[in-house]
């Protein structure tokens, strides 16, 4: 995978420095566009780009480096000759895709599948040591925290999540215990959610049994669950298509099989079946 | 002899969690002054992409970065197989301090 193209802003022997506001502008110019840039003195053999007022021929580059002169040039014009150099490059483009996704803290986490069992989505898997792992970040869908939520060890961070523990900040006691209380995610967002929601649904049958109810189950559902996203945070969209407690269980039972094959193939002494596919691991 | 730590701030791009305020001022601090300084446009990015800039980043000598909550700094590195080392890193975090403070923790009272 190609990485994010290195811009360095040389100021070193060979070029003039930028004046303090127009250094700030430059920078700041590149970084809302989504660039990396280091002001520096030295030029490494990492720099794909070096910008600067050169003077006296500049510094020696590295080979692969190109050199843009920016004496005269708004920061807007900077911006746009480092597009250019980066295309020519096949640097890394930007997306449109704001980088939510989550990040686990393995000083914390158990191994106890429940987010890879959970996830709708397929954003969890497990690595040849069967630990669990992020391993496909965009398919998370933005601003939807709920596998923070079922993970009973808040081990689970987003680091552009507006509250803690979520965000990284430190978790405390009291957060551990309010996740010790989820006994499980069937508890969380499966057993007890629809549990109710089922016997609110059949008490709205029995007061109107004369009418087929079941546009008003549905909205009763909607509700419910509007209230529960709200609570935690959850958009409607992942909300409504949440795993019910029995599909919950199926996908753990099916993890389970998946490590426990995994186990017994790693211990077969001349298997020389390739290892599983990413695919196959993502449950 | 101790090494001087490198300085890398995180723009935090592509979200408004660090208080704009806090950045823009921390990184006209670090403009204003003599210092060397490496910025990255959004760490939570490269680490999402496995970039390898973060090698280079965790990589080269004691480090202080500027950023966000310390935990969630550590284990984004670690996502992308470029794990911090155990000394010598120093993660200030611009969504709870005020950009003074953070300032002088990298400037080291440097102008
Ligand atoms: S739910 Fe939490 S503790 Fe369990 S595997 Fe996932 S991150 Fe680890
Ligand atoms: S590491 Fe923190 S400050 Fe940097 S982009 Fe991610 S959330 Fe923002």
């Amino acid at each position: 995978m190609s990485g994010a193209l290195r811009i360095v802003l040389y100021e070193g022997p060979g070029a003039v420095p930028l004046a303090e506001e127009e250094r700030f502008q430059t920078m700041a110019a590149l970084l809302n566009g989504g660039f990396e840039v280091a002001r520096t003195r030295v030029v490494d053999a990492a720099a794909q780009l070096v910008l600067g007022k050169f003077e006296n021929g500049g510094p020696a580059l590295p080979a692969a480096a190109q050199r843009r002169d920016i004496s005269g040039l708004e920061p807007a014009q900077v911006v746009e000759s480092a597009r250019e150099t980066r295309d020519q490059a096949g640097a890394r483009k930007l997306e449109a895709w704001k980088p939510w996704f989550p990040v686990i803290d393995y000083d914390r986490c158990t191994n106890c599948m429940q987010c890879l069992t959970f996830c709708l989505f397929d954003v969890y898997g497990v690595d040849q040591q069967q630990k669990i792992t992020v391993q496909n970040e965009s398919n998370c869908k933005t601003d939807c925290p709920a596998c923070s939520r079922v993970c009973p060890e808040v081990a689970i961070l987003f680091p552009k999540y507006k509250n803690g523990p979520i965000n990284g900040d430190v978790v405390k006691q009291e957060d551990v215990q309010r996740e010790a209380m989820k006994v499980d995610i069937s508890a969380l967002l499966g057993g007890d959610l629809y549990g109710s929601l089922r016997s609110r649904q059949a008490d709205a049958r029995k007061r109107f049994s004369t009418e087929r109810d079941e546009s008003k189950a549905l909205l009763e559902r909607k509700r419910c669950l509007k209230e529960l996203g709200k609570q935690l945070d959850i958009p409607d969209e992942v909300l409504m298509s949440l795993p019910s407690a029995e599909d919950i269980s199926e996908r753990a039972e099916r993890a389970k099989a998946k490590l426990a094959q995994r186990q017994a193939r790693s211990q077969t002494v001349k298997d020389t079946r390739p290892a599983p596919s990413d695919k196959e691991w993502g449950i | 002899m101790s090494e001087t730590p490198r300085i890398v701030y995180c723009n935090c791009t592509y979200a408004k969690v660090v208080p704009p305020e806090v950045k823009g001022e921390v990184l006209r601090r670090l403009c204003a002054s003599g210092a060397e300084f490496e910025a990255v446009a959004d760490l939570c990015d490269l680490s999402a992409r496995n970039d390898p800039a973060l090698k280079r980043l965790a990589g080269g000598g004691p480090v202080k970065i500027a950023a966000c909550f310390p935990r969630a700094v550590k284990w984004l590195f670690h996502a992308a197989q470029a794990p911090l080392p155990k000394e010598g890193v120093e993660i200030l975090n611009m969504r709870e301090r005020s950009a003074d403070d953070v300032s002088r923790a990298l400037l080291g009272g440097a102008p």
